[in-house]
């Protein structure tokens, strides 16, 4: 398959680097620099030049192109770029914007722009706090096969239920997989007598409704169950979002943003959140409006130094969970080490949800778990796959590297699968495996 | 040396304007000019008043120039004349008819700027004295007030962005329409018709009703009479004793004229036209409702407790709500003399002055919509006393009012009730010139909200069934002027008096 994407950002090279093992990948980037840098970097055809021009399409390639992904950090220029494509020939094309308002507007008429698919970041990693949020303790959360599988990792704090449990006696829930067990650096891939204990992050894979009911499960008994009082620190387009996603569930955030201007427009676009005007990084003003008795909150500014001083603040304070906005790739790492409970990356959210979306048909490695030690893959099974007529079981003694089936759709609906569960082809699975074996196992896919 | 600052306002605009207004007054004049022919009245005080509309209305007009634009400077100069020289022509037929107390030219100017400002409040002392004619202008000049300050408040202002208009905005927007049309004209239009169209089903209402019998004394002309001030939520009644001189019937039929006339046309032209839920779920029109309700609650509760009162439970209900719904609504009609009521009853009467119907209407007074914004921004006061840093806009029917808007309405409160202490203390001061005449504070207050807030009756001798004729001239002078100032919602008339108005 031809690809042709558009921008080298952090987002375009993410998912240039996802696809360039398995297809063409022609790369347009509009600093010189950068694109000659990109050469070294990935096995692309990297082309400096404006991804809007005509001109540079042409030389791109974009007529014969399969798909097309603009993924610039301009909402315009993605979405010029679309139509441009369009005019081309008749890739499959994915704008990335980041208002909400082209993707409203798209949404009204499919197609529009001359975009197949658009993406919208903000909104993309809103939704995906908000689901963080409504699952207590859980520190990652992943969705595949669209939706109808859940990934979710949790940490086992102290006083979880769980705590000194088997797994077999924690894993109540038919429709659910328990796939791996962290306790410090060391991965363990558990079997029924694997004792849980305090400290240990577990991977679950099930269906929603189960992943959200261990959570529960999981989460002390004395922390509520509920999470009603939500704390926004900054009121950027993430924080609205997930302001405003929040009203919808009939949770009433708290919303802190220090621009006048900014603090009235989400006030008035905001009807259920109280909004309040001031610096998030005043602990006076924190402890004034009893932030540190919140059940998350959530570091939304425009900058990670200073997500990284509220999110250490409100830690301090005493809030229970706190959710940190990335930018920055590399730094998501250094905030979970010191401390924070989950740090979100918008260009990963992105990168990630527009490759899963344009290619269902290829595993990619669509979540990644501490460190990279582990990750959680969907396969699609065709019939020559060697993973096809065999049994779980059958495939464990098989193959060397540690793995767990989590799940398997097969016409649409869950099946829990179990060591005499045979996989099919068209079968779709979703596959926690460590990390060093994960192109093995792709192979053999 | 200091050279003369220069006038920045084109009067010419203006001038034109308000000329053709003038010149157009003298159509609506023809009509109580055929009712004179028809009934044998003399005709020439409409004969006068046609003649110097269109003398003055046609100099004006070559004085003025047409080619100027009217920006809001001209708008706000424009729309101060037309009302002043309205209603000082609608005082000609009185003058020249020279009958009664109005043959006095400031009481015929008090009586032609209490018919055209929609108050209702009268100077006659005996009404056989006047001619048909003569009472029937008195009607129609309030149903041409009430029409102009619909057209003025809907499609008018709302170009320039001044007074009710921009409040108005804030009720009827959307996300993709902020007048009925993108026309004034054509709005004006919509709004006129309306307006027209509830006016003519009053009068058939009314004249159906004496014609089969229910309302014997409802006749044709009482019928158009009736149906010209109730929209227009005006009061002037040809009758002496107001809606009092009808059946029960009538005035049970007179009370969702007067509550119609109050609402918001904008909203209520939305709601006859496929879009009811805009008016039924506007905050506005529930608070206006509302707090005709709760009045109408409290005074029939006074009513049935008084032992000097001995209505049955209809008439109680009857009087309680037309009265209330007369007062809140600044019509000014009385189906019974509310000065023999009880203090309560009359003190509710005289609260019940300043709330007002909704913006956007024929209503006067302060209105449901600036009272419904100090009061949540008042309680948000509350909410950010406890936690400062908390930004709440204040919302009305869910959107959001500007922070400017609710100064304006603070400023417009403040100063309403400014006016009004400062012309209660006027009418008493005034009165003690006279020897042997003074006012109790009561009467005072109810005649100062009365006039400046275009109710029409107030309290003490100028009670509904009373005369405003008992005022020195000097406080009917004032009353004029205040009347005036306050059917156009202040702002425009005192920017007048301001240097900046007309140099910077």
């Amino acid at each position: 398959m031809r690809v042709v994407i558009i921008g080298a950002g952090e987002v375009g090279t993410s998912i240039a680097a996802n696809l360039s093992s398995d297809h063409d990948v022609v790369v347009i980037e509009e600093d010189e620099t950068r694109a000659e840098q990109l050469k070294f970097e990935l096995d692309v055809l990297a082309i400096a030049g404006d991804g809007t021009s005509l001109e540079t399409q042409e030389d791109a390639g974009v007529d014969g192109a399969d798909m097309f992904i603009a993924c610039t950090d301009d909402d315009r220029t993605n979405l010029v770029a679309c139509g441009t494509a369009k005019t081309l020939g008749e890739p499959f094309t994915i704008a990335r914007v980041k208002s909400i308002e082209y993707l409203r507007t798209w949404e009204r008429k499919h197609g529009a722009f001359g975009a197949d698919h658009v993406v919208c970041s903000d909104l993309l990693t809103a939704e995906n706090i908000v689901r963080v949020i409504g699952l207590p303790t859980a520190i990652d959360l992943d969705l595949f096969v669209g939706g109808l599988v859940h990934m979710a990792e949790f940490e086992v704090v102290e006083g979880s239920p769980v705590a000194g449990q088997t797994v077999a006696e924690a894993d109540r829930f038919d429709s659910l997989t328990f796939a791996g067990l962290f306790c410090g650096d060391d991965l363990v891939i558990p079997d029924g007598e694997t004792v849980i204990e305090t400290g240990n992050r577990a991977v679950v894979i099930g269906s929603p409704e189960s992943v959200r009911a261990f959570g529960t499960d999981i989460a002390p008994d004395d922390t509520t169950r509920q999470t009603n009082d939500v704390v926004i620190a900054g009121g950027t387009e993430i924080g609205y979002h997930t302001a405003r996603l929040l009203e919808e569930q009939s949770t009433k955030p708290r919303l802190i943003e220090a621009d006048e201007g900014r603090a009235r427009e989400l006030a008035e676009e905001l009807p259920n959140s109280v909004v309040m005007q001031h610096d998030a990084t005043d602990t006076d003003f924190l402890a004034r409006e009893h932030v540190d008795e919140s059940d998350v909150m959530i570091a939304a500014m425009n900058s990670d130094e200073r997500n990284l001083l509220v999110a250490v603040l409100a830690k301090r304070l005493g809030v229970k969970r706190v959710i940190a906005v990335v930018d920055n790739t590399e730094y998501v790492t250094l905030f979970e080490e010191v401390g924070i409970d989950v740090a979100i990356n918008p260009r990963d959210v992105t990168a990630e949800d527009i490759t899963r979306f344009s290619f269902e048909n290829v595993a990619e490695n669509l979540a990644v778990l501490e460190n990279d030690q582990a990750e959680v893959l969907e396969l699609q099974i065709d019939a020559d796959s060697a993973l096809a007529g065999k049994t779980i079981r059958e495939l464990d003694a098989e193959l060397d590297g540690r793995f767990v089936v989590g799940a398997i759709t097969r016409e649409g609906s869950l099946i829990t699968p179990r060591g005499d569960t045979e996989i099919r082809a068209g079968d779709k699975v979703v596959i926690f495996v460590e990390s060093e074996f994960a192109d093995e196992l792709m192979a053999a896919a | 040396m200091v050279s003369a600052p220069r006038i920045r306002v084109d009067v010419d605009a203006s001038l034109d304007l308000t000329g053709t207004v003038l010149t157009y007054l003298a159509v609506p004049l023809c009509f109580p000019l055929a009712v004179a022919v028809y009934y044998g009245d003399p005709i020439g005080p409409f004969a006068a008043a046609i003649a110097a509309t269109l003398l003055v209305g046609g100099g004006m007009d070559l004085l003025g120039d047409e080619e100027t634009n009217l920006g809001p400077r001209e708008a706000f100069l424009a729309v101060a004349l037309i009302w002043f020289l309205v209603a000082a022509v609608g005082a000609i037929p009185f003058v020249v008819a020279g009958n009664g107390t109005t043959a006095s030219p400031i009481n015929a100017l008090f009586e032609s700027m209490s018919g055209l400002t929609t108050t209702g409040g009268t100077v006659f002392q005996d009404f056989s004295v006047h001619s048909r004619s003569i009472l029937m202008w008195r009607q129609l000049i309030q149903w041409l007030g009430g029409l102009g300050i619909l057209i003025l408040a809907t499609a008018v202002l709302s170009s320039v962005g001044v007074g009710g208009a921009q409040l108005m905005e804030t009720e009827t927007q959307t996300h993709d329409m902020n007048k009925l049309t993108p026309k004034i004209s054509e709005t004006a239009r919509l709004i006129w018709g309306l307006y027209v169209g509830i006016t003519g089903l009053a009068i058939l209402v009314y004249f159906s009703l004496g014609l089969v019998g229910l309302a014997p004394n409802m006749d044709l002309y009482n019928a158009v009479a009736h149906g010209f001030t109730s929209v227009a939520t005006a009061g002037f009644s040809p009758e002496p004793d107001s809606a009092g001189a009808f059946a029960p019937v009538v005035q049970w039929a007179m009370i969702p004229f007067m509550l119609v006339g109050s609402t918001n046309f904008v909203l209520l032209y939305l709601f006859i036209n496929g879009q009811p839920m805009r008016l039924l779920r506007s905050e506005e029109f529930h608070f206006y409702l509302g707090s005709v309700a709760v009045f109408t609650a409290i005074v029939g509760s006074a009513l049935a407790v008084d032992p000097t009162i001995t209505f049955t439970a209809e008439a109680t209900v009857r009087h309680a709500l037309f009265n209330i719904a007369s007062i809140i609504t600044t019509t000014g009609y009385a189906s019974t003399d509310y000065t023999l009521w009880s203090a309560a009853g009359q003190h509710m009467i005289f609260l019940g002055m300043f709330l007002g119907g909704m913006v956007g209407s024929t209503t006067c007074s302060i209105k449901s919509l600036r009272w419904l914004v100090a009061l949540k921004s008042l309680r948000r006061s509350l909410y950010t006393s406890i936690h400062p840093e908390a930004v709440r806009p204040v919302r009305i029917s869910d959107n959001p009012i500007g922070e400017e808007t609710i100064r304006d309405i603070y400023a417009y409160l403040l100063l309403s009730l400014v006016i009004f202490f400062a012309l209660t203390v006027f009418i008493v001061v005034d009165a003690q010139r006279i020897s042997g005449f003074t006012v109790s504070e009561f009467d005072a207050m109810g005649a100062a909200a009365s006039t400046f807030l275009n109710i029409g009756p107030a309290f003490g001798a100028a009670g509904p069934f009373g005369t405003y004729d008992i005022f020195p001239t000097s406080t009917k002078v004032v009353m004029i002027l205040l009347m005036w100032i306050g059917r156009i919602e202040i702002i425009p008339v005192l920017v007048l008096f301001t240097k900046a108005f007309w140099t910077s």
